[in-house]
């Protein structure tokens, strides 16, 4: 069977997401699709799975004109996709996810549950995919979760598997399970399409590469024939520094303790137990960890944002466990929240009370309960200047930025008033290449003038770029402390919890 | 203004009480019983379980009113105490039994030397529990494809009106049938509004419902008044079940009514087959928690809420119906007084599964039916004390035992389907 | 068109809000008119019936100074409550409970009118304070349930206003309050000392136009400065927008939803005593008049800012002071204006409705 999709072009409004675009994909091969965020990618995923329809351009299947009005019609070809966000019902068990909207039914409308079981079973011994038919999907691990969309593509009898970004959850070892499902999978007949922006893992599993950029095709690769760099290159459009420059300075004196800590979570989970650690003055200290292991509410117990139910943290030796937020920030404990859009920022807000967002009862910006907004203006245009955010002024809503601008923002707000340490949680997450650049560029810059800097990221790139030294979280412990120049795979063996 | 309201999801759904402030309240409850009700009360109550016509009567039950609810409140304080010690998982159940027995010992004061018909009570208990059931299961019909309907009170009032005109008008069994279609126009309305056009579904609700108060009063006064035999339609005879309604007790509660109630508990049958064990249900199940999963199975969320929403809607058009044809036969205006919103608060308390809310129907129709027989027994409670008591019941459901209950995870959402 | 672009120079206001925030509910008030007339036509009365109907909808409204002041009269109680409902949806919270807060606090206000001597103006004030007090306390039960249990507003407040109905009866019965010599439910008058006066009783007595009217524009102004230039609306808009970010900025969101809440009380409770010592004198089973529920689409209409509140309580006043004229002069039942308030509210919310039934109005996209 082969796929291939010809001029495509897709517009949302006046923003092109595709234009003219060809590429094609035949059984027994795994075709990568690289780019970075917001180069039309997943847009052009959903055009193949019937989600959108294309503004002009052809579907072919084994040669033949295909239009599909609905994602039923291009399931009904064959096409299956593994969505980076899984579309799994959380309450239901896999079984129901699998069959749902392919149903087997007996009289009235019944569900058939036998029959579903059984064929979710046999699709699963058949391409090892080990799952529990009737356990709940809120109760899986991701990695079996990602398991389960497979089988339910493939009871769908998928001949042409796209997967989205599927490894952004996966720990190493969960990768390299991943690929040899992938591999598998392949060498029965299918055609698989792997999308991803890393570009080690497309040189690794694919058998051709296109790149996207700005909504085009750039580009055809042959993985062996090729360098890190020079994708790199093709995917941004101009030659990128894949190192940071990062200048060896010794720590300062102890900024931030935290000594056994415990943390329940909302569903009262023991979500993070026993964590003991220092941050310095004039360091980077790197948080490690797959997605879900007690990172995100490490923070919020550190922010204030979530109840710390024993154990203490001591910031310049003086006890702040369990304070408001509003005292921790007072304090000069700045938090850029892992996900801006629905913490960091109010999309239908002002850039300019946004900025003020955390800050607004200060005497800068207030007097009794009297807002000053013109002191609050000049402070958006300052931030916007100092820090780059484009915007075409302090008034206009922040919902009009691009993710970039959103996020130099949120820095800007948190790093431009007395700051002395920061927590930075995911700070380049869906931005693009030159404003990451300008992030850890800024981050660097903190840590040389003396702040001490706690960065959570799940890019582990990002994190051995950036630190001086890492903690690795799993399911809620640290597991390793190592120095910055530890090798990537020991790292990502601690992730899995394999090493301690 | 959408974006406004958009973000009122509450705030804490998930907060567990503490067992000591849950023990405690029972031990205050336990006093709060002995003391109200407890002191100064003489003689006994008489509960009569049956009438002398039924074929197999049962002797009255007697209870000595100061014995009784001694033990009743030592009993609840025993629980609170037990709740305080230690924390079964199953605290809501203690919860259930001091309730119970805090309304029997308010109930054997009240009629302590005189005498009280248990059965008629429990009879009336059942119908009064038929509206408030079947708004709760529109409700549930709508919620569970994740559409808010706060407008089921005005649907109901629609049918109460459509029922008494067209009942008027082309008899009885007809006049249902229009009540039940003009329910599902209103479901229609709602879908289109928050579906295709995505008004903010609170707003949406709210004005159907005073959209719907608008018309019948419009039309009571223009129409209805002005033609009286307009407004006089037949009500459905009660049925009695053979055999099964000679039972005691049980036979008057539940095999001598009209079909309002055997049509009711049909509907809750139904509607927990349909969503648990049918195809259709599981999308429709699918489409409230994560609709996006459900479009890219191809299953069409825009379809789906308007199919629900509009057999929620002739689920309310029915209950509405209950208030003319089933009852009384004439429609007043506002006679729907909140069992629609009441019936929402049945649906959370049942946690969104049918038979969860008919039993919490069940309660509120006790509540309600408590208020009108009390009436007669003459108590010093001022009868607008007892009107009040399914509003305050409604209330301390909705914040103490919301719990751990889950609504569907795409409630109050509108699906835009990008294209 | 032309009067159009002059009124956006005025007001300075892209096109986008301008469409939004005069040519849509101007749109919507008029298609809910032609409805309520047709529905009219369709109950059997005749073209003449709803060509007067229309016609005393406006004399009634705005045609004389007279008609301008029963505009303005009931126009009050519904700036009043609207504004409160305001604050609650710019807290994120809907507030259906005014109708209930109006009658406690109306119902408060009352027995301190008619029960306790005190020197005319020391009086009024403690009157109104009294009820603005009642209406928010009322509201913080809603407010407080919210915050502490995640009882949600709509339906707590819903029963709240049915307990208040029961409450009104029962206290309305009671030998203190209840008129002498009467057995239906009504209570006592205010003394003259709480009443609050009327404006315009040097031209005509009759004109019932009163001082809380002035009160009312002055709350709008003390509202927008409270929810625009203030930290506490800062913080109230912050938790109706995104909860989320409101904890990451270290606003205390339970505080912020029970001030919310209380505060949508106040303004409510402020309308029901307004109206009982600007109007009534005193409480009856029914003084309460469905205030709370028209003041939802006055809040609506006024896309929940105090300006906009301002504008539409007037349109509703008008709307109630039109319907009057319209059911003394041309029979129809004021039920009609309800009807015609309800789909304000649909057409209000539902812009993208408005845009496909008058397409010409609006730029294409």
């Amino acid at each position: 069977m082969k796929i291939e999709l010809k001029e495509i072009s897709k517009s949302f409004g006046p923003v092109a997401a595709n234009t003219k675009i060809n590429l094609s994909v035949s059984s027994g091969e795994t075709l990568g699709l690289l780019g970075e965020n917001g180069a039309g990618k997943t847009t052009l995923m959903n055009i193949l799975t019937g989600l959108y329809k294309p503004d002009s351009g052809q579907v072919l299947i084994r040669g033949q004109q295909r239009e599909f009005s609905n994602p039923r019609d291009a399931i009904k070809n064959g096409i299956g996709m593994v969505h980076q966000h899984f579309m799994l019902v959380p309450v239901f068990s896999v079984t129901e996810n699998v069959i749902l909207g392919n149903e087997p039914t007996s009289a009235v409308n019944r569900i058939n549950l036998k029959e579903a079981r059984e064929k979710v079973q046999n699709i699963s011994s058949k391409y090892n995919l080990d799952v529990d038919p009737d356990e709940l999907v809120e109760r899986l691990p991701v990695g079996v979760q990602q398991r389960v969309e497979i089988i339910k593509i493939l009871f769908r009898k998928a001949e042409l598997l796209i997967f989205d970004e599927p490894t952004a959850v996966l720990t190493p070892q969960e990768v390299s399970d991943f690929f040899m499902i992938v591999n598998s999978l392949k060498n029965s007949g299918k055609a698989i399409i792997f999308i991803t922006h890393k570009l080690h893992e497309v040189i690794q599993i694919c058998d051709r590469i296109n790149i996207l950029r700005r909504g085009k095709v750039v580009g055809e690769v042959n993985p062996k024939k090729t360098s890190n760099s020079k994708l790199a290159e093709l995917m941004v459009g101009r030659s990128v520094n894949l190192n940071t420059k990062r200048k060896k300075i010794d720590p300062g004196d102890v900024l931030l303790k935290v000594r056994n800590l415990h943390v329940i979570s909302d569903k009262k989970e023991k979500v993070i137990s026993d964590v003991n650690l220092k941050l310095h003055k004039k360091e980077i200290l790197g948080i490690a960890g797959v997605q879900g292991n007690g990172q995100t509410e490490f923070i919020e117990a550190l922010t204030g944002l979530r109840k710390i139910s024993s154990g203490e943290i001591f910031y310049f030796d003086k006890n702040c466990t369990n304070f408001t937020p509003r005292k921790i920030h007072q304090m000069g404990i700045k938090h850029i929240p892992e996900d801006r859009q629905k913490q960091g920022l109010i999309n239908e807000f002002s850039l300019t009370e946004n900025i003020i967002l955390n800050t607004y009862y200060e005497a800068d910006f207030s007097k009794n309960i009297s807002l000053n907004w013109n002191n609050a203006r000049s402070e958006a245009a300052r931030v916007m200047k100092q820090f780059d955010v484009r915007a075409s002024s302090e008034s206009s809503p922040a919902n009009n930025l691009s993710g970039g601008n959103q996020q130099k923002l949120v820095i800007g707000r948190e790093m431009s008033r007395k700051i002395n340490l920061l927590i930075a949680s995911q700070p380049t997450r869906g931005v693009d290449v030159g404003s990451i650049e300008y992030i850890h560029g800024q981050i660097i810059a903190a840590r040389n003038s003396g702040i001490g800097i706690l960065l959570n990221s799940t890019e582990l790139e990002e994190i051995i770029a950036l630190s001086d030294r890492i903690v690795v979280f799993f399911e809620g412990k640290i597991v390793a402390e190592l120095p910055s120049n530890t090798d990537p795979k020991i790292i990502g063996l601690a992730m899995a919890g394999v090493i301690t | 203004m959408k974006k406004l309201i958009q973000s009122q999801q509450p705030i804490n759904m998930n907060r567990v009480h503490g067992s000591l402030i849950a023990g405690s309240f029972l031990i205050l409850l336990a006093i709060f019983v002995f003391i109200l009700f407890g002191f100064g009360v003489e003689g006994e109550a008489t509960f009569r379980l049956s009438r002398p016509s039924d074929p197999y009567a049962l002797p009255n039950l007697v209870l000595p009113a100061e014995n009784s609810i001694g033990i009743a409140s030592l009993i609840i304080a025993f629980f609170g105490a037990r709740l305080i010690v230690k924390t079964p998982k199953e605290y809501t159940v203690f919860f259930a039994l001091s309730f119970f027995l805090a309304v029997a010992a308010f109930l054997v004061w009240a009629t302590a030397g005189k005498s009280f018909s248990l059965t008629g009570m429990l009879q009336a208990t059942v119908v009064r529990a038929v509206p408030i059931a079947l708004a709760a299961m529109a409700g549930i019909m709508c919620e569970r494809v994740a559409v808010i309907n706060i407008g089921i009170e005005g649907m109901m009032l629609a049918g109460a009106f459509a029922g008494a005109l067209f009942g008027s008008i082309f008899g009885s069994v007809l006049g249902l049938l229009i009540a039940i279609t003009v329910g599902g126009v209103f479901g229609l309305i709602l879908a289109l509004l928050v579906v295709t056009f995505r008004v903010d579904q609170i707003i949406a609700g709210v004005a159907i419902n005073i959209l719907v108060l608008g018309l019948t009063s419009f039309f009571t006064s223009h129409l209805l008044k002005k033609n009286p035999h307009l407004n006089d339609a037949a009500v459905f005879k009660a049925i009695q079940i053979p055999i099964l309604a000679e039972l005691p007790i049980i036979g008057p509660m539940l095999f001598r009514h009209n079909i309002f109630v055997y049509l009711a508990i049909l509907i809750v049958f139904s509607t927990t087959f349909y969503l648990f064990k049918t195809a259709y249900g599981l999308r429709a199940r699918a489409v409230g928690e994560h609709p996006k999963a459900a479009e890219t199975l191809g299953i069409s969320v825009i379809k789906t809420r308007f199919v629900n929403v509009i057999i929620g809607g002739m689920i309310a058009g029915f209950g509405g119906a209950w208030f003319t044809l089933g009852s009384v036969g004439r429609f007043d205006e506002g006679m729907t007084g909140g069992r629609g919103f009441i019936g929402l608060a049945a649906m959370i308390f049942g946690r969104w599964h049918p038979i969860g809310a008919l039993l919490a129907a069940l309660v509120f129709g006790f509540a309600d039916s408590l208020q009108q027989k009390l009436a007669i027994l003459r108590t010093p409670i001022p009868s607008e004390f007892l009107a009040m008591s399914p509003y305050i019941v409604t209330i301390i459901v909705v914040a103490g035992i919301v719990g751990s209950a889950r609504p569907p995870q795409a409630i109050g959402k509108a699906y835009v389907k990008e294209s | 068109m032309k009067i159009a672009l002059k009124i956006r120079q005025t007001f300075s206001v892209d096109k986008a809000t301008f469409l939004d925030v005069f040519i849509i509910p101007i749109l919507a008030t008029s298609l809910a008119i032609t409805v309520g007339l047709l529905l009219l036509l369709l109950s059997g009365e005749s073209y003449q019936t709803a060509l007067r109907a229309l016609i005393s909808l406006f004399v009634g409204s705005f045609g004389s100074v007279s008609a301008l002041s029963e505009t303005l009269t009931a126009s009050t109680p519904l700036i009043f409550a609207a504004l409160g409902i305001a604050i609650g949806f710019r807290a994120g919270l809907f507030n259906i409970g005014a109708e209930g807060q109006i009658i406690i606090g109306g119902l408060a206000a009352v027995i301190v009118g008619f029960s306790v001597e005190l020197p005319i103006l020391l009086h009024l004030t403690i009157v109104l304070f009294i009820g603005a007090a009642f209406g928010a306390g009322y509201a913080f039960i809603s407010g407080w349930l919210k915050a502490f249990t995640g009882a949600h507003e709509v339906i707590t407040t819903i029963m709240l206003n049915l307990i208040a109905f029961r409450l009104l009866d029962f206290f309305l019965r009671l030998p203190f309050i209840q008129k002498e010599g009467r057995n239906d439910p009504i209570s006592k008058s205010v003394l003259e000392t709480a009443e609050l006066p009327r404006l315009l009783s040097f031209i005509d007595p009759n004109l019932r136009i009163h001082a809380g009217f002035l009160l009312a524009v002055l709350a709008v102004v003390l509202v927008y400065w409270i929810i625009f230039h203030t930290t506490i609306g800062f913080e109230f808009r912050t938790v109706g927008t995104n909860i989320h970010a409101a904890k990451y900025a270290g606003v205390n969101s339970s505080l912020a939803v029970i001030l919310a809440m209380s505060a949508a009380g106040l303004c409510a409770g402020l309308a029901g005593a307004s109206q009982i010592s600007g109007v009534l004198g005193r409480a009856t089973s029914g003084f309460s008049a469905g205030i709370g529920f028209d003041a939802i689409a006055v809040a609506l209409l006024g896309r929940a800012h105090p300006i906009g509140v301002l504008f539409s309580g007037i349109l509703f006043g008008a709307l109630v002071a039109g319907g009057r004229e319209m059911q003394v002069s041309a029979g129809v039942s004021l039920d009609l204006i309800t009807v015609i308030q309800a789909l304000i509210i649909i057409f209000i919310a539902a812009p993208i409705l408005i845009k496909r039934i008058f397409p010409w109005f609006f730029p294409k996209t």
